[in-house]
């Protein structure tokens, strides 16, 4: 280990977003899924954007019924399958990034079934003991997170929540009570995807779900440019960017590299 | 007949979670819970309306053709020697399959609560087809998304849907199967949540689906079970029907739940075999399926080490699902149910036997569980009664029949 982390779970992403405030801006979580398009390729984009000093990442487990992403992080995945990415390859990627040195937190970011596969609970602390900071289970609600929660609990690690503009006063609250690290705000009622603007309602959106918690809200859906991420100041604590990248991937490497870095610079300006 | 079109209560599951002891649930993005809080509100709201049930069993009369009767297959049980055999006939039903049940009843919830697009998800394409007749009649816009092996393999039933006025969605993800139609409808839904109405044909996804289509199927077992009363003098010794996502199994066996002496039997799709892992028998093969979570439900599931989802395989579209629903996997840990299976070559000696015997060609779906009464029947007392559920007729499948058994 070149360099030791402060925190470490739940603790860390606090730092994380204390950290952003302190600076005045929101924290960017860039998602990569591990096996695209290779398992080396990933580590080497994951490593390339942390030192480019982003706040944190989403890292994408790949499943074959991925109901909540759009064509983007399905063809993504897909071939991250093909490759042979299993949940331990992905905690094994973890535990080599912190090995090489990353300090910024890392999420696991799955579907529900392989990590019941895996076993919740080992799953929970075998990705603790790796490194990873914090859990995404897109399929998952707060009603039915039990089989994470108490392992989560009793590793310190984050178990985000999501909320949508279909959450109504009620689940708010639920997601607010039950949600730790931050509530995953999903910009619109659809998939994941690039998307040409942010939707105009975002305002009263964000307003609506403040009345209601104090828990850091991260942005995620349809962030696609810098220009996106600079409307975002004042307004989320966090944001998310995933297909975005993928698809400046396609084109290249530095392409993919160019709009992280615009991106980040975008915040700090 | 009763008068009680839709069977509710009979049992208290699934709870007020959508589960049946540890399986069923609801695990979706988080945008579409309200839409499906939204749902079950609906739904029980039309259940407690007298007007509801009334305009359902005035359709199920009027238009579906209901009650369907029930055949004693009499060569068929002279030939094997044991058991009466008898088949309700849901062939008969109004697009020849017992889908139209349950999107009549979906429908008419859907229009009481202003929603006028519709999607649905097929595989074999008769849950579409009902779908799409449903709208038809009720004047809804209908949008079917289907696999495109499913497409090829069950072209009929894709030109009818498109006459009746629907848009049938190819899905290239995937198996391109009926699981890749369901992920591409939940993506539709989550999309366009605030106006769409999600017509689920099986009994599988997210409370309160599950409940709400067994409900709608269980016209099949209460007319049944007076039926085979009236013709027979008893209940039925054996009750068989097939199970993909299990619908017309749960509608039939739900009648009979409490009838202790009825063996309650879900036939499967065993595909090339089990030891060629090549089936969709999520009960029976215990090496590559165990209690995982797919389309929002907690049940069995077909899958590798990883938990990635396998692929099916069997010769019956309708039945190539790597999930089952929730309450089956509830049945069977409760042992009120049994479940085995049928292989393709099994399902199609089945299927020309019962043409040739009884002159009724049944679904390949439905010809699983007719395997099973001609397995079953030789060993039962020539006195004892066997009900199979002929889910559907096999008109769509002749062209892959003939594709395999040549002309």
């Amino acid at each position: 280990m070149t360099q030791t982390r402060q925190a470490q779970g739940t603790a860390a992403i606090d730092a994380m977003f204390a950290r952003a405030k302190s600076e005045n801006r929101a924290a960017f979580l860039p998602y990569f899924c591990i096996g695209y398009p290779d398992y080396d390729e990933s580590l080497r984009a994951i490593e390339t954007v942390a030192e480019l000093g982003v706040d944190g990442f989403e890292i994408g487990m790949p499943f074959s019924d991925p109901i909540a992403d759009g064509p983007t992080i399905q063809a993504a995945t897909q071939i991250a399958l093909e490759n042979g990415t299993t949940v331990r390859l992905c905690l094994d990627a973890v535990r080599t990034l912190r090995d090489k040195g990353l300090t910024q937190p890392m999420l696991m970011m799955g579907y529900a079934n392989p990590l019941v596969a895996y076993g919740t609970d080992r799953f929970v602390r075998d990705a603790r003991a790796a490194g990873a900071d914090g859990l995404i289970v897109p399929d998952l609600p707060p009603e039915e997170a039990s089989m994470f929660a108490q392992s989560c609990a009793r590793e310190g690690m984050a178990l985000v929540f999501f909320l949508a503009p279909t959450s109504n006063d009620e689940r708010i609250e639920l997601a607010a009570a039950k949600a730790t690290g931050f509530i995953y705000v999903v910009s619109l009622t659809g998939i994941t995807g690039a998307r040409e603007e942010l939707p105009a309602y975002l305002t009263d959106y964000i307003a609506r779900l403040r009345a209601k918690t104090d828990m850091p809200l991260v942005l995620g859906f349809g962030i696609s440019t810098p220009d996106h991420a600079r409307q975002l100041r004042g307004l989320t604590d966090g944001f998310i960017v995933a297909s975005a990248l993928i698809r400046a991937w396609q084109r290249s490497f530095n392409d993919m590299r160019a709009l992280a870095s615009e991106i980040f610079a975008a915040i700090q300006q | 007949m009763t008068d009680t079109y839709i069977q509710t209560n009979i049992s208290d599951l699934p709870d007020e979670r959508g589960y049946f002891g540890e399986f069923g649930g609801r695990f979706v993005p988080e945008t579409i819970v309200p839409a499906l809080d939204e749902l079950q509100a609906a739904y029980a709201e039309a259940i407690a309306d007298p007007a509801f049930h009334a305009n359902l069993s005035h359709l199920q009369q009027t238009y579906t053709g209901r009650p369907t009767p029930i055949s004693h297959a009499r060569r068929l049980s002279e030939a094997l020697g044991g058991a009466q055999i008898y088949l309700k006939r849901e062939d008969l039903a109004h697009t020849g399959a017992h889908k139209i049940n349950n999107a009549l009843g979906q429908g008419l919830l859907a229009r009481r609560m202003g929603k006028r697009r519709i999607i649905a998800e097929t595989g074999a394409g008769q849950h579409g087809v009902g779908a799409a007749t449903a709208m038809a009649l009720l004047g809804l816009e209908c949008h079917v998304y289907m696999g495109t092996v499913d497409i090829r393999r069950q072209q009929p039933n894709v030109f009818r849907m498109k006459l009746l006025g629907a848009e049938v969605i190819p899905v290239e993800s995937g198996s391109r199967t009926l699981k890749d139609a369901i992920n591409e409808a939940m993506r539709d839904w989550v999309t366009n949540v605030e106006t769409t109405f999600y017509l689920l044909g099986s009994a599988l996804g997210p409370h309160p689906y599950p409940m709400m289509v067994r409900d709608f199927q269980s016209v099949i077992g209460v007319e049944a079970r007076e039926q085979i009363q009236v013709l027979t003098g008893q209940l039925p010794d054996v009750c068989i029907a097939c199970v993909g996502g299990g619908s017309n199994a749960i509608g039939l066996f739900h009648a009979f739940r409490d009838d202790a002496h009825t063996e309650l039997i879900g036939v499967e799709a065993g595909g090339h075999g089990i030891e060629s892992k090549q089936h969709a028998a999520r009960f029976a093969d215990l090496d590559i399926s165990r209690p995982g979570i797919l389309h929002g439900t907690r049940s069995f599931v077909m899958q590798d080490d990883d938990g990635q989802i396998m692929e099916t395989h069997s010769v019956s579209a309708g039945l190539d699902y790597p999930s089952v629903g929730p309450e089956h996997a509830h049945l069977r840990q409760l042992e009120r149910a049994y479940y085995t299976l049928a292989t393709d070559v099994e399902a199609l000696e089945a299927f020309q036997v019962l043409s040739k015997l009884e002159g009724i060609i049944p679904a390949l779906e439905s010809a699983h569980a007719v395997a099973e009464a001609i397995k079953r029947a030789p060993t039962m007392p020539k006195d004892s009664v066997l009900l199979v559920n002929l889910s559907g007729r096999g008109d769509k499948d002749l062209d892959t029949v003939i594709g395999i058994l040549g002309e």
